[in-house]
């Protein structure tokens, strides 16, 4: 068994919420500059300058890319072989609340979400996944609310075609419009259960934008991902919904096997301000 | 591009555009969800509010934390929708302008044209560039909300999108 610290988990949770947070996503970066560089309406390009210009100075200025540091999302992969000394989701969170004081990031989560009263750093939504080996995995994703409160899941009966599950996808941007901060970057769930839909959306976010790495999915859906890609952005929302064939950056879709009686799925809307970070241990 | 000053004047007002650039120099407070509700039960009430809001600029904002050395944290706009049930009263109150992102109600348009005001829209996600463009920042009511307090921001060259005019007219629609 390989022991590892409850400290060096700490540690490690704090600077990926402080790198997350100042620090863009090279991908995301590299495709707000291909979009700027292809955008041909002035309002929309002039709008993804000073969205490519504030992830600049976010990194230079030590500064939250975005105001909402949002709810921290951590998935984390657990090796078999790994001990934790320490209790991990406290640690996490305790991870979480010195990042976000060491980073100025804002303390967005209230306790209750019907009393609500003040706000505080914790805690974050943890997944726990157990995989092979010795090592630990820990990715974090701070989600801003203006785009989470755009999610939609449907129920499809089995028998629905592909152009209604589009038409579904496209009409969760369409009806987000201008308020969740386009350019967006969408993940889609298919299959599972309800919540099973949620979360695979929500991983989709973490794949690498315009990368290699979604070969490994079937030319089959890397196809809809692209034709719902080119059906986003023909909707002229845009950069701020001022327009332009800006709306989406990259659609991710992820799949699981479900019930024979359904066909969950659901749509977790990423704003431009895309961010996470990941250390393995 | 039309450089305005805040408070904001009605000749002022009646000036601008939708789609308008502008540039924003003076006084404007953040409030956004928590600070509103609170507003607006004082007013109900008939209970005098913690800052004259006669001619004021609201801006949809929750900054983050203020790092050593720094004015303020970053400081983009949030979404204006959720404001819109308590916006018709504050702009009978007197309210002039607002600063946020994304669509309003057909009930705050409405308004907007009924008592001469405007909503300007911001860049989305750049609280970080924004931050450039406050001088000072001092929280004046409310401040047990942390980040949902009511800041006096003392801003310069502000850049703004005038999102909808006092015409009742919407760069939305």
């Amino acid at each position: 068994m390989r022991v590892i610290s409850a400290n060096k988990i700490r540690d490690v949770v704090s600077d990926l919420c402080i790198q997350a947070n100042w620090v863009l996503r090279r991908d995301i970066l590299r495709a707000l500059k291909a979009a700027y560089a292809k955008e041909a309406n002035k309002r929309a390009k002039e709008i993804l300058g000073a969205i490519i210009q504030n992830a600049q100075i976010a990194e230079r200025e030590k500064l939250a890319i975005c105001q909402d540091t949002g709810l921290p999302c951590i998935f984390v992969e657990l090796g078999q072989n790994v001990k934790i000394a320490g209790d991990l989701k406290s640690t996490i969170n305790k991870g979480i609340e010195l990042g976000y004081k060491k980073g100025f990031l804002r303390n967005s989560i209230i306790k209750d979400p019907l009393l609500r009263g003040k706000s505080g750093y914790q805690p974050a939504i943890i997944h726990i996944d157990i995989a092979g080996g010795d090592k630990l995995k820990i990715t974090v994703l701070p989600k801003g609310f203006g785009c989470e409160n755009k999610t939609q899941l449907k129920m499809f009966t089995p028998t629905t075609g592909i152009e209604e599950i589009k038409e579904f996808i496209v009409g969760a941007i369409n009806s987000a419009g201008p308020d969740a901060c386009p350019p967006y970057v969408v993940g889609v769930g298919v299959g599972g259960t309800a919540d099973y839909a949620c979360l695979l959306a929500k991983k989709a976010l973490l794949r690498r934008v315009h990368s290699p790495q979604s070969t490994v999915h079937s030319q089959g859906i890397k196809k809809i991902e692209g034709e719902l890609l080119r059906e986003i952005n023909a909707l002229n929302i845009g950069p701020m919904g001022l327009g332009g064939k800006t709306t989406a950056l990259a659609v991710h879709i992820e799949t699981y096997p479900t019930h024979i009686a359904g066909l969950p799925v659901a749509v977790n809307i990423s704003c431009h301000a895309l961010r996470s970070a990941t250390a393995v241990l | 591009m039309k450089i305005i000053k805040a408070p904001l004047e009605k000749k002022v007002i009646e000036k601008l555009k939708i789609g308008d650039e502008v540039l924003i120099t003076g006084v404007i407070y953040t409030a956004r969800d928590q600070a509103h509700k609170r507003l607006v039960e004082a007013l109900k009430a008939g209970r005098r509010l913690p800052i004259d809001i006669r001619g004021k600029v609201f801006y949809y904002c929750g900054p983050t934390k203020t790092p050593q050395g720094k004015i303020i944290g970053s400081c983009g706009p949030t979404t204006s929708s959720r404001m819109d049930d308590f916006t018709p009263l504050l702009l009978k109150a007197g309210l002039k302008g607002m600063i946020g992102k994304g669509r309003r109600s057909p009930q705050v348009i409405a308004a907007i044209k009924k008592y001469q005001a405007v909503y300007f829209l911001t860049y989305a996600g750049c609280g970080a560039l924004l931050a450039g463009y406050v001088k000072k920042a001092t929280p004046v009511a409310y401040r047990d909300l942390g980040p949902e307090a009511i800041y006096r921001l003392e801003v310069e060259d502000f850049p703004l999108i005038v999102g909808i005019d006092c015409r009742g007219k919407s760069v939305y629609a």
